[in-house]
């Protein structure tokens, strides 16, 4: 149980570094960023009490929010997807979820394209609405969700395939 | 009794999830409403500290181009400097004497930001170097935004490109004024507004600060008119313009102390 909590302090900490100092700047086509820091959450273990896991994605979206002086636009898209985490977990991964048995690093490709991709696209809707604050411009939101999801997804597949320990 | 605590007790994942994103929302909101903004920000000990050591290491890759625009503005002081009528008799010992109205200051931009709809950007300067709320921020090349939290070593910086500024500008050939706000689509192009329909607008005319804000001096370039069109009402123009500034490779900064300030706004207020 403490090897698991120490693995996501580090985790936490890498993940919101490489999000402030790299993924931030790269402003592809002139406003396209990832925000793969979101893989925290993703890869926060299943079986973990609610409770904690909530507080810790708001601590999360909060401290990029310090970083990007944005208000509080991340801390809300991640306490959103925290809490509905659950749900896209039953649906893509079916019955393995009921049973709690989850390892991610030995799930297949599909099924994790999915689960990586609901959050994602979640995640931008609320963090790109909350950014342009306007109703009249939902196509500009609707746009700019797409093209940073896309950058997201690709990112986050590649890291965790990078990172994932093979099951022996 | 007993069966509130059960509700709550039932429901706290969901109670929590409303109260951590009803403060999310409410930062949000706080931050979309100018100069009352900004309870959770970057001009603190730790992300400025982050900032600043990330901005040492990256500050030498564009040296070159820096050192071009600090060499370009050097030229050009240098001519007003010695094409002034009455040159030879500069006798100023105490800067005092000038009785300046404005004080420049210099920093360096450590945290820059184009690509949201509210850009804020991060100096090294703050409350220990007498920089506060208000004072106006400029490049060698045109204007940048206007400082707004500070803390003993950073402050925070609202750009132009930011959806809540408003900056007062004038047509510098016939002074009409209006207030340059940005649509948050380009970052080389900002948007003039309320300029009345009798004004002559030409493409390539001169935008420059109207010096109506006491947070600008009057005549600080802005950029040039790349295109313009009436409002719905054909009353007002909507103008778009090109800035002189390249507000993706801000470096070097001054900022502006207005002295007359508190005078002023003083006045106004009575």
């Amino acid at each position: 149980m403490n090897n698991i909590f120490s693995v996501d302090s580090i985790r936490f900490i890498v993940l919101v570094l490489i999000q402030v100092l790299v993924c931030n700047n790269i402003n592809f086509f002139g406003y396209i960023n990832p925000y793969p820091y979101i893989l925290f959450i993703a890869l926060f273990p299943v079986k973990s009490n609610r409770v904690v896991f909530i507080l810790a994605s708001f601590l999360l979206g909060l401290t990029n929010d310090m970083f990007l002086d944005s208000g509080g636009i991340h801390a809300a898209a991640c306490v959103f997807i925290a809490y509905v985490r659950p749900v896209i977990l039953k649906f893509s991964f079916g019955t393995i979820y009921e049973h709690h048995t989850i390892k991610f690093a030995s799930i297949a490709f599909g099924s994790k394209l999915t689960y990586i991709t609901l959050l994602v696209t979640l995640h931008h809707i609320i963090l790109f609405s909350l950014q342009v604050f306007s109703v009249s411009k939902i196509i500009f939101v609707l746009q700019k969700t797409l093209f940073s999801s896309m950058f997201t997804i690709l990112l986050s597949m590649i890291i965790t395939i990078i990172f994932s320990q093979k099951p022996k | 009794m007993q069966q509130i605590i059960n509700f709550i007790i039932r429901n706290k994942n969901f109670l929590l999830f409303l109260l951590l994103f009803s403060i999310s929302i409410l930062f949000t909101i706080q931050s979309h409403s100018y100069h009352r903004s900004k309870f959770i920000n970057s001009a603190n000990f730790l992300s400025g500290g982050i900032y600043n050591s990330a901005h040492k290491i990256s500050t030498y890759f564009n040296l070159k181009s820096q050192n071009q625009l600090l060499f370009e503005e050097n030229k050009r002081l240098k001519s007003l400097l010695y094409n002034l009528e009455n040159t030879g008799h500069f006798t100023y010992s105490d800067s005092l004497l000038l009785n300046k109205s404005y004080y420049f200051s210099n920093a360096q931009v450590i945290k820059n930001s184009y690509s949201a709809t509210d850009n804020v950007l991060l100096i090294n300067k703050g409350t220990n170097d007498s920089i506060q709320q208000d004072f106006g921020v400029i490049t060698t090349k045109g204007i940048v935004g206007i400082v707004d939290k500070t803390s003993g070593n950073f402050a925070n910086v609202i750009s132009i490109l930011n959806s809540t500024s408003s900056i007062s500008a004038q047509l510098k050939k016939t002074s009409h004024y209006g207030s340059l706000t940005w649509d948050a689509k380009n970052p080389a192009l900002v948007q003039l507004k309320d300029i009345p329909k009798i004004a002559k607008v030409l493409v390539g005319d001169t935008i420059v600060t109207s010096g109506q804000s006491s947070i600008f001096p009057k005549d600080i370039p802005i950029g040039v008119i790349e295109n313009y069109n009436l409002d719905a009402a054909e009353n007002y123009y909507e103008i778009n313009v090109a800035l002189f500034n390249d507000m993706t490779n801000l470096e070097y900064v001054y900022i502006i102390k207005n002295t007359n300030k508190p005078e002023i706004t003083n006045l106004l207020n009575e």
